[in-house]
């Protein structure tokens, strides 16, 4: 195995006035090169906690953290740095500092005393910034960037520190969809491409589900299990890591679902995949349960994707529209 | 990359600028007072040459010399202590007297001024003569010192800046409660020396002195341009400052003692200049549009020098007899300076 960082019956938490507070505890978890592992919990579950402790931060309350088989606690803080970077949920804003002028703040532990960049630091730099895209606005300032370009030249930062290991607190908590996705495609890009170790931590299962390599999930017994996502998914880690009352995990499509309680109208649904699927979607939010059986109110979708049509049993109408649809069966 | 090498001309070309802005306004500054002196005769004074009128060789070298060296030193020092103290805490509020260290020094002054209450200790400082200005320099360095020692004290157990900052904020209110108290009980003519010192003068330092001023503030110039780089890791924060090797505890510790030695010296020779600190920096980061401590460093002791500068002539109310407090003059001057700068270029409120 291509095992970077590794952690052996590690726990970690607070150390509380008169005793100490576990978060997480019986960890003995490995970190890959050239993998993206996704650390997936809940809020509050110690995702942070674990991070800070594992990257040197913060002391384990037990147990041991390994860096390339050495002792993290053993290893001094400048060689650290050229070993490990960092990118924390903490929204820094020193309006003044170009782009280029953070990324090459990464140089820190490799330059003199005045921090005067050699060539080859520059080289460094340009590469990062042209590996996370933002060369185009090199010489902008940071408060005029949007939160996607942000953690892009955050993520740039890392690069030029030149560590193997590379850790994100919530890389993608402020981002929309678009954003969101092009983060985990360039973190794996990264990963693949430049060999790093890259572990972060997101509360978004979605995407964790679809773009890591390796999950460490945290469970409700405090403690992380480990895999693929997939056979998480499977042997029901996932599920039951995110149990509450009344969410059911949904297996087919891999995210979870409020259950209702309350007495459901059935609707039967005939017609195109697509459509079908919108369908159900608005009908289930609005209580009924699809059925394949006969029932009192039947809907035959017909028209195409871009005009489709709805035809009710009972009144014989059709509508243009669900929201039509669904205000005839409500009032019924 | 071309506007890279071009912000750094910019920049050069703004230092040169800078000084010799500074070396006119130290000429007026050294010219112009209640008696007017052409620029002329005080630039061939300067370069050491005889010149007619010894009445005024002796008023440039003995008073307005010395003067006006203290004004830059003063400017110098105070920006580059709040320019510390502003990335330290990441706080815009920031200026050299958070940390209690100017409240500090006014201990120390009151309690060579308000306690020499009874008679032989009045008597026994008046004795002192010549020595009552060393003494009170003596003083004010001490109660600077004694605050240091203790906000170093705790901030060894404090991990975190913003809980150090209102730390440093009671310290401060502390101290001044303490003089408060003690000026209660003090007697009015010994309330009017003390409260005399508190407007600041520029005016106080002798030529002696003056030595010991240069050798400190130098000092403290040349170990803030040392700590550049730390000061640049720790714009993003002390987490990442840490995870790129810095050792944050010894960084802040130097950062504190070094803001100690500049705040320290020049509240002792010059009494509490307030504003000064928290607008340079402000001023410099606007002006430059950089955050980078490499060159902020000696532009903010050059932009302090020459508000400094400004401020003495101005206090000095140049063909009149009056001096104003300096102290009152550097935020009459200042505040608007800094709320035109604001308004104008619009970027001051994102520096942090």
């Amino acid at each position: 195995m291509r095992t970077i960082l590794s952690t052996k019956n590690l726990t970690v938490g607070y150390k509380g006035k008169k005793e100490a507070k576990p978060v997480l505890s019986n960890l003995n978890l490995s970190l890959q090169k050239g993998k993206l592992t996704c650390l997936l919990g809940t809020n509050g579950a110690g995702k942070s906690t674990l991070m800070r402790t594992i990257g040197g931060i913060q002391k384990p309350l037990d147990g041991e953290v390994f860096m390339q088989g050495k002792a993290i606690q053993s290893i001094d803080a400048k060689s650290l740095s050229k070993q490990l970077s960092l990118v924390l949920t903490d929204r820094i804003a020193p309006g003044n500092l170009t782009v280029y002028a953070l990324v090459s703040l990464g140089r820190f532990p490799y330059t003199s005393w005045l921090g005067t960049l050699s060539q080859e630091d520059k080289d460094i730099i340009f590469m990062a910034m042209e590996a996370t895209g933002i060369l185009e606005f090199a010489n902008k300032h940071i408060g005029e960037l949007s939160d996607g370009e942000r953690q892009k030249v955050m993520i740039a930062r890392t690069l030029a520190q030149n560590t193997e290991v590379i850790f994100l607190d919530e890389p993608t908590a402020h981002l929309d969809l678009p954003n969101r996705m092009e983060i985990f495609h360039l973190l794996r890009e990264l990963a693949v491409k430049e060999d790093k170790a890259i572990l972060l931590t997101t509360h978004e299962l979605d995407m964790a589900l679809a773009n890591a390599d390796h999950l460490w999930l945290i469970n409700q017994n405090q403690t992380i299990d480990s895999g693929l996502p997939e056979d998480l998914v499977l042997n029901g880690a996932l599920e039951e890591a995110f149990k509450r009352e009344q969410l059911q995990f949904d297996y087919e499509l891999g995210s979870f679902k409020r259950i209702s309680t309350q007495v459901k109208r059935k609707v039967k649904l005939e017609g195109d995949t697509i459509l079908k699927r919108w369908t159900k979607s608005a009908l289930e939010r609005a209580g009924y349960e699809i059925t394949q059986k006969p029932s009192e109110i039947e809907i035959q979708i017909s028209g195409t994707l871009k005009a489709p049509l709805w035809h009710l049993n009972y009144n014989d109408t059709t509508y243009r529209t669900i929201q039509e649809l669904l205000i005839q069966i409500n009032n019924q | 990359m071309n506007e890279i090498t071009q912000g750094k001309r910019l920049r050069a070309k703004s230092l040169t600028l800078l000084g010799l802005m500074l070396i006119v306004l130290f000429l007026l500054d050294i010219g112009l007072g209640s008696v007017r002196i052409p620029v002329s005769e005080v630039v061939k004074t300067l370069l050491g040459q005889e010149i007619d009128n010894s009445g005024w060789q002796g008023i440039i070298l003995k008073i307005r010399l010395p003067r006006a060296v203290t004004a830059i030193l003063a400017g110098a020092a105070l920006s580059l202590g709040g320019l510390q103290m502003q990335t330290l805490f990441r706080n815009p509020l920031a200026g050299p007297s958070v940390l209690g260290i100017t409240a500090g020094a006014s201990l120390g002054v009151a309690a060579v001024m308000l306690a020499a209450g009874t008679v032989t200790t009045t008597f026994s400082i008046r004795e002192l003569g010549v020595d009552g200005s060393w003494l009170i320099i003596i003083a004010s360095t001490l109660g600077a010192a004694l605050v240091l020692v203790l906000i170093l004290g705790i901030s060894f157990k404090i991990r975190d800046n913003v809980v150090m900052l209102i730390v440093g904020l009671m310290v401060a209110n502390i101290t001044i409660a303490v003089v408060s108290i003690w000026q209660f009980f003090s007697n009015p003519e010994q309330i009017q020396e003390y409260i005399l010192w508190t407007f600041g003068s520029l005016g106080g330092v002798t030529n002696e002195q003056l030595g010991a001023l240069v050798a400190i503030v130098a000092t403290g110039v040349v170990l803030t341009f040392f700590l550049s780089k730390t000061l640049n890791a720790l714009l993003l924060g002390e987490d990442y400052a840490q995870s790129m090797g810095l050792n944050v505890k010894w960084a802040r510790v130097a950062i504190i003692a070094t803001t100690s030695i500049l705040a320290g010296a020049i509240t002792g020779f010059c009494g509490p200049i307030g504003f000064v600190g928290i607008a340079v920096p402000h001023l410099s980061r606007s002006f430059l549009n950089t955050s980078d401590h490499r060159t902020l460093v000696p532009t903010c002791a050059l932009i302090g020098g020459i508000l400094m500068l400004v401020c003495d002539i101005i206090s000095q109310v140049p063909g009149s007899q009056t001096v104003l407090p300096v102290n009152a003059i550097t935020a009459i001057i200042g505040s608007p300076i800094v709320i035109w700068i604001i308004v104008k270029r619009k970027n001051l409120k994102a520096s942090f």
